[in-house]
């Protein structure tokens, strides 16, 4: 026998064995639904799965009586415009701040502690100041996802050029590189893959933080529908919506890394 | 032509002495090679001559003019490890130096100036014996290939002078003869003054046709750092009898 680190589970073992706590957790779900709802049928918490589709049915596909909207798609439309935004806002800044600071000294004494200090700002104890600011609008939304996610790719990446060995950088400069050849040459390409790994660890506060600003301040949007509905203990509304944002951060998530593995493939670790 | 002048050079961190009045004239084309004890301060010597950094007193001259105080394309360099780019291919490494030299904003090269720079990459590839494994990249080399490409891609710029800094510390015997080989004909036909830091008192000797030996002049057992190394032994080399004398090989 073979000790268990030696022993690796075949393509379709690992599927299955992916695949079983999704499918237990399922189980659980409906045995647990069934159990209560047989005991009080008006029971709202644990919805059966029929109710839940038929709640997303008129959700996804029918419009709303009272705004003659498809709701679902446009709460999702809604968050994703904001999201997108807002990582994209990120992205940019983080990468021109972390190769600014990352490469040249002067701006990494300049910056560098402004940006630890930021970083270090609970981002939904400025969320008051933002609506104040910015008013209650889109800005103010995408405003507090780019200030809760931007500060740390920045850092992220700043430490990422850091590590780029001295003698690839002493290197470019005996072939003659300027301090911009050196940057878009030898530095950002490299910190590319980076970014993508950055942005993948950074989906999780993002969403959580255009959550809270949607639940706080909105008229449409995906955690405003959550946040709406609770009112109602409307669990047939939640979990699907629950699903569809974990589906959506999934795909990204997913997306990148295939992104990643396509477009640098120098970057991939030898297999 | 490179001539170097290195004059009454001292190199301090602090109150810690690491190389102390260092004197050379060194001739253009020479193949200076330098050994010594680790932490005796031949890599030091070598971030000088590089422009990496600066003495505290004295000054280092390149045909009598005071070098720049970091690095430039008069100076090629190749490391041990790390001194290539993992993010272009064999090929692109190569070219880089060429674009770097012709375009100053982009960086890089387009339509007929970037074909004359690949094909003087291709041929510089060619004459290392890479121009099989031109479009892989360097993590896909052995350590031998990447040394090449990176001797090549400093060669492709041509520089005055050539700096090593045991490049063929981490290499297999067999392939770090083919790498003697290789430098010694890129030497003759570039003309340029190479300095080569090793450890294999050998390769010391074979190839080079100036050997300098860097150590400690005078030591104070109370305090260690009190006193930087300098050069102990400087002898030029004739080809013919490239042999390291006894008391050297021990």
């Amino acid at each position: 026998m073979r000790r268990l680190i030696n022993q690796h589970p075949g393509r379709g073992a690992s599927l299955a064995l992916g695949a079983l706590p999704f499918i237990a957790l399922l189980v659980v779900y409906i045995v647990a639904s069934h159990l209560r709802l047989a005991e009080n049928p008006n029971d709202k918490l644990l919805p059966a799965l029929g109710t839940i589709a038929e709640t997303f049915h008129s959700y996804a596909f029918e419009e709303d009586r009272r705004s003659g909207q498809v709701l679902f798609w446009v709460d999702t439309w809604a968050s994703l415009k904001r999201i997108g935004a807002a990582l994209a806002i990120s992205a940019t800044l983080g990468m021109v701040l972390a190769v600014a600071i990352g490469v040249v000294p002067r701006v990494r004494a300049f910056l560098s502690p402004l940006l630890g200090t930021i970083a270090m700002i609970p981002p939904l104890a400025v969320l008051p100041v933002l609506f104040i600011v910015l008013g209650l609008e889109e800005t103010a939304k995408i405003a507090l996802i780019v200030i809760g996610i931007a500060p740390c790719i920045a850092r992220d990446l700043a430490l990422r050029v850091g590590e780029l060995p001295r003698e690839q950088l002493i290197k470019a400069q005996t072939l003659g590189a300027s301090t911009w050849q050196l940057i878009v040459r030898v530095v950002l390409p490299q910190l590319w893959p980076r970014l993508i790994d950055s942005l993948r660890l950074s989906m999780g506060s993002a969403w959580l933080f255009l959550i809270a600003a949607e639940a706080i301040a909105s008229t449409e949007g995906l955690g405003y529908r959550i946040f709406l509905v609770r009112r109602y203990l409307a669990m047939d509304v939640i979990l699907p919506y629950v699903v569809w944002i974990t589906l959506l951060a999934v795909l990204a998530d997913f997306g990148l890394r295939v992104l990643r593995m396509r477009a640098f493939r120098w970057a991939e670790p030898e297999r | 032509m490179a001539r170097v002048s290195v004059r009454n050079v001292w190199k301090e961190y602090g109150a810690q002495v690491v190389l102390e009045n260092v004197r050379l004239e060194i001739a253009d084309h020479e193949f200076v090679t330098i050994i010594g004890a680790s932490g005796c301060g031949k890599t030091t010597f070598l971030k000088m001559l590089l422009g990496m950094e600066t003495p505290s007193r004295g000054q280092i001259l390149i045909d009598g003019e005071p070098i720049r105080p970091e690095p430039d394309p008069d100076r090629g360099v190749v490391f041990q490890r790390y001194s290539s780019f993992p993010h272009l291919t064999v090929l692109e490494n190569v070219m880089l130096g060429l674009e770097l030299g012709k375009s100053k904003l982009a960086g890089r090269l387009f339509g007929g100036a970037r074909r004359a720079a690949r094909a003087a990459a291709l041929e510089m590839l060619d004459s290392v014996g890479l121009a099989h494994v031109r479009d892989r990249y360097p993590a896909q080399l052995s350590g031998g290939m990447q040394q090449r490409m990176s001797i090549a891609q400093a060669v492709i710029r041509r520089p005055k002078i050539l700096l090593l800094d045991e490049p063929f510390g981490a290499l297999d015997p067999g392939v770090t003869a083919d790498m003697h080989e290789l430098i010694l004909r890129l030497w003759a036909e570039n003309r340029m003054t190479i300095f080569m830091v090793s450890h294999d008192i050998q390769e010391s000797f074979s190839l080079g046709t100036r050997l300098l030996t860097f150590d400690k002049l005078r030591h104070d057992p109370q305090s260690p750092e009190a006193y930087g190394a300098s050069v102990t032994y400087d002898m030029p080399l004739t080809r013919r009898n490239a042999r390291p004398p006894a008391a050297l090989s021990a």
